[in-house]
């Protein structure tokens, strides 16, 4: 398979980027971050600077890899994220543009590698139960119908990844503040922090994100498959308290 | 030290069940109005480092954390799928801290040490408390309360579980901890830095030098001590199932300035990855031996028919080659005899799937029975992100078609030698989950590996990190010539790597050629002669590589490809006592497959009078000429047997 690709280069937060353009013979069973792997090896033999990108497990689970490809964050396969794209699900085009997440709180670092601190941060501000190490008590103590564990376990599957910033047309981190949120406030454990929500939003907001208008564009492009119904149970929280 | 002068653990004597409770009490405390007079660096914020750096900070000491990743949430403990053992008797099937003590020291085919083994067994049941109250979600029955499933080398169910991301949710408890107390400023955290030196002053740790990945600038960092939590070296392989950033950077520089490497030929090949696809793949992906709970692995019986779309293979013509070989344990055999079996399925040419090197390299793992006896639905709320991995990585669908397997590497036992505390033999210098070589012995039994990392982290690591610097007086901020001559080095190494006299190769070229050297030799099955012919290899691709590395870019920006450099560099030199140790261990154990030592149906056999100890490495400053320094390992409680699992 041969492509055209259109790589988003820049050199540092402050300047100018572009698009660089690379042709590419890839085999179908190449991963996308495999083929960018083989690209970066032709361009160091040479002598350029590789292309610098995010990327760890390449499974899927840490959430590093963050490429934004023909306008889509993580590519065009659903509820999977850009290390598990495929070439062979790109056999019908010929020409890829790459991209990084774009958003005023994900400033861009290096050509497709963005700065997602504002994460941390926000996890700081309130996103755990704050029970000290050694003081628990014992585990069976407290049960948790199933349910509610099931559902407390699909909204903590986020992998804060930032593709449901990079979507939003506001560039809103509603959903990963939302699965937050509700992962540990379903629990018993978690239902104590009453404020949880307002601290969290408060500082998304300080952070430059944008605020929620229901667009849902994030639920759709979200590798783990949250859904906006943890936004339904955050807002319910955000007033009830 | 000399070989006539053992190396001494300092592990308590005593009952087994009150070493721990009493070496607690012998050890001293810091109180609570000094500690924050205290500093204490944590290197690398997976499992160990978070849940280490979270409870010393809740303590009052100043910590300062550092990760190569964006956030220490991507660390690589995140992709543990599986589970957490602990010996909690939930199923009131006769599990106990002994029978978990004794699994592992028997998984680990009696290559650790009782002590640790014992405390970690009786550690086990509070990690599961400390988890659900951080919201941990476990899987839990319709009752309520918390359910279990068994793995590999048990018989018992004590494993806990998330789905297939145990590992996930336990970081995430963790680094939660963590985020919690940089709020309140206890903790200072670097992301996107990386270790490129330890600094010693007067003989004991007390700082790093890091490079700051986005602005390539050196900085050092003094503390009272220097905790390493950074992970095993499995990328030594290249193949592997560890992240591709994973690496052996930090603790291979501990062990440069004086800290013994233990056990390094002490590597796990796990049974369930993903064959290989091709000669460019990057890595390997896992699929949780927790599968192995279900699926049912076989082979062809006939080498004709391993072209045969798998399904119209009768049942007769099919060789569950693990449940005829280990009636007893069938499919949830340990993972180094379980890798062995499939290797040799293979060898003996009845391989399926891709042909790699001319040998069709995979086993099938079967579904359907299970699917007919349960319900698909039942099957994939066990396993369904883990069909769903498959499917994506290989577009086969496994609840249709068997899956296909083969082993990987996946995890290292050895790592740098700890004492009873974890501290290694470096004054002041502690080293943490898997960078150490502390508890699974030969081989790792599932679900352990989360399990050590947490135990580590949240209770060992504190006790035994405040009882040192109780009997230190905090470091004094000024200026040391040893953290310049750190800077020194560092740079002059940076340099050095953008600067080969002939640069020609990409740091992946040599990597990819180390990586096949040690899997070829140093892999499932190893002898003399090739081991010796790879210390050669190694030593040949070592020189080529600083003759030949090149670099574009400069150090002096983000430059990913000089971190990747960095990173194979010492790799180099890891390869090499990997295949020094596996040399001098004239024995199987575990994972350590000597041809030359293996009973004639290819069960291991362990020489226990000649090598029952540890192998601890010391660094001579000459890398090829490493000295051996041995830590006897004694049995008061177990007597070491032949480790049957049929």
């Amino acid at each position: 398979m041969k492509f055209i690709l259109h790589i988003w280069r820049q050199a540092n937060p402050q300047a100018k980027g572009f698009f660089e353009k690379h042709e590419l013979e890839v085999e179908a069973e190449s991963s996308f971050l495999e083929m960018l792997d083989a690209l970066n090896e032709r361009l160091i033999t040479l002598g350029k600077e590789a292309i610098v990108f995010d990327h760890d497990c390449r499974e899927g689970i840490c959430g590093s890899c963050s490429l934004v490809i023909n306008g889509e964050p993580h590519g065009r396969h659903r509820a999977t994220t850009t290390c598990q794209q495929y070439m062979r699900d790109y056999q019908d085009q010929n020409e890829l543009w790459i991209e990084p997440w774009r958003a005023t709180a994900f400033p861009v670092i290096k050509d497709l590698m963005v700065d997602r601190s504002a994460f941390d941060r926000i996890i700081q501000a309130g996103g755990y139960i704050p029970v000290r190490t050694g003081a628990a008590p014992e585990a069976n103590t407290q049960p948790v119908a199933k349910p509610v564990a099931d559902k407390a376990f699909d909204a903590a599957t986020c992998i804060g990844c930032g593709a449901c910033v990079a979507v939003c047309p506001n560039a809103s981190a509603t959903l990963f503040i939302a699965a937050k949120v509700s992962h540990l406030s379903s629990l018993p454990q978690g239902q104590l922090d009453h404020k949880r929500p307002a601290k969290m939003l408060a500082k998304m907001e300080a952070e430059g994100f944008g605020s929620c208008s229901n667009y849902r564009e994030c639920e759709r492009v979200c590798p783990k498959q949250i859904r906006t119904d943890t936004i339904v149970t955050m807002n319910k929280l955000l007033y009830q308290s | 030290m000399t070989e006539e002068q053992p190396l001494d653990s300092f592990s308590p004597k005593g009952p087994l069940e009150q070493r721990w409770t009493q070496h607690k009490y012998n050890l001293r405390v810091v109180s609570p109005a000094n500690r924050k007079r205290y500093r204490v660096i944590v290197v690398g914020t997976g499992l160990a480092g978070a849940s280490a750096a979270a409870s010393l900070a809740e303590m009052g000491y100043q910590v300062k954390t550092f990760c190569y990743q964006d956030s220490p949430r991507r660390a690589h403990s995140i992709a543990a799928q599986g589970g957490i053992n602990a010996a909690k008797n939930y199923h009131n099937d006769g599990d106990s801290v002994w029978r978990l003590f004794y699994d592992m020291i028997k998984g680990g085919d009696f290559r650790a040490r009782e002590s640790n083994v014992f405390r970690l067994a009786e550690l086990s049941t509070s990690i599961i408390d400390q988890a659900v109250a951080q919201g941990v979600p476990f899987a839990r029955e319709y009752s309520g309360y918390l359910a279990n499933r068994s793995f590999g080398g048990a018989q018992v169910s004590r494993t806990f579980y998330a789905r297939g991301q145990t590992g996930q949710q336990l970081l995430l408890g963790a680094y939660q901890a963590m985020s919690r107390q940089v709020a309140e400023g206890h903790i200072e955290h670097f992301s996107r830095c990386e270790m490129q030196d330890l600094i010693k002053i007067d003989g004991k740790a007390k700082g790093i030098v890091v490079r700051d990945l986005l602005t390539g600038e050196l900085s050092s960092h003094l503390a009272d001590c220097v905790v390493l939590c950074t992970g095993g070296y499995g990328n030594a392989f290249y193949l592997s199932t560890n992240a591709k950033g994973c690496n052996t950077s930090a603790i291979w520089r501990a062990h440069k300035h004086g800290a013994l490497f233990a056990n390094p030929c002490f590597t796990q090949i796990h049974p369930t990855c993903i064959p290989q696809h091709g000669e460019l793949q990057s890595k390997l992906t896992l699929m949780s031996e927790s599968l192995r709970n279900d699926g049912r692995i076989w082979a062809p019986k006939n080498p004709a028919d391993c072209g045969r779309d798998p399904r119209e293979i009768p049942e007769q013509d099919r060789d569950y080659f693990l449940e005829r070989m280990y009636p007893a344990f069938g499919n949830l055999v340990p993972r180094d005899i379980a890798s062995r079996a499939v290797k040799h399925i293979c060898d003996d040419g009845r391989g399926v799937g891709h042909e790699i090197n001319g040998q069709k390299l995979g086993v099938y793992l079967d579904f359907a029975d299970a699917i007919k006896e349960q319900g698909a639905d039942v099957i994939n709320e066990k396993y369904g992100n883990l069909f769903d991995m498959y499917q994506r990585i290989t577009s086969e669908d496994p609840t249709q078609q068997p899956m296909r397997i083969y082993p990987a590497v996946h995890y290292t036992m050895g790592g740098l030698w700890v004492d009873y505390n974890l501290m290694t033999s470096v004054d002041g210098l502690f080293a943490g989950g898997e960078a150490n070589f502390s508890d699974h012995g030969a081989n790792r039994l599932g679900a352990s590996a989360l399990m050590q990392g947490l135990a580590d982290g949240y209770f060992i690591l504190p006790t035994t990190v405040s009882d040192y610097l109780a009997r230190q007086t905090p470091l004094e901020d000024k200026d040391y010539p040893e953290v310049q001559q750190a800077m020194n080095y560092s740079q002059s190494r940076l340099d050095r790597l953008l600067n080969a006299p002939e640069p020609k190769q990409t740091p992946d070229y040599f990597h990819r050629r180390l990586g096949k050297i040690l899997w070829d030799h140093c892999g499932m099955a190893r002898n003399e002669f090739d081991l010796k012919q790879a210390i050669e290899d190694i030593q040949q691709l070592r020189e080529q590589f600083w003759r030949e590395i090149k670099v574009s870019g400069n150090d002096k920006q983000l430059n990913q490809t000089l971190e990747r450099a960095g990173r194979v560099a010492d790799f180099m030199e890891l390869g090499e006592l990997m295949c020094i140790d596996a040399l001098s261990r004239e024995e199987s154990c575990g994972c350590h497959a000597r041809v030359e030592h293996l009973t004639a149906n290819g069960e291991v056999q362990r020489h226990d009078n000649d090598f029952g100890f540890v192998s601890a490495w010391q660094f001579t400053g000459d890398v090829v000429q490493p000295k051996l320094v041995k830590e006897p390992l004694h049995f008061d409680f177990v007597s070491p047997g032949i480790r049957n699992y049929q």
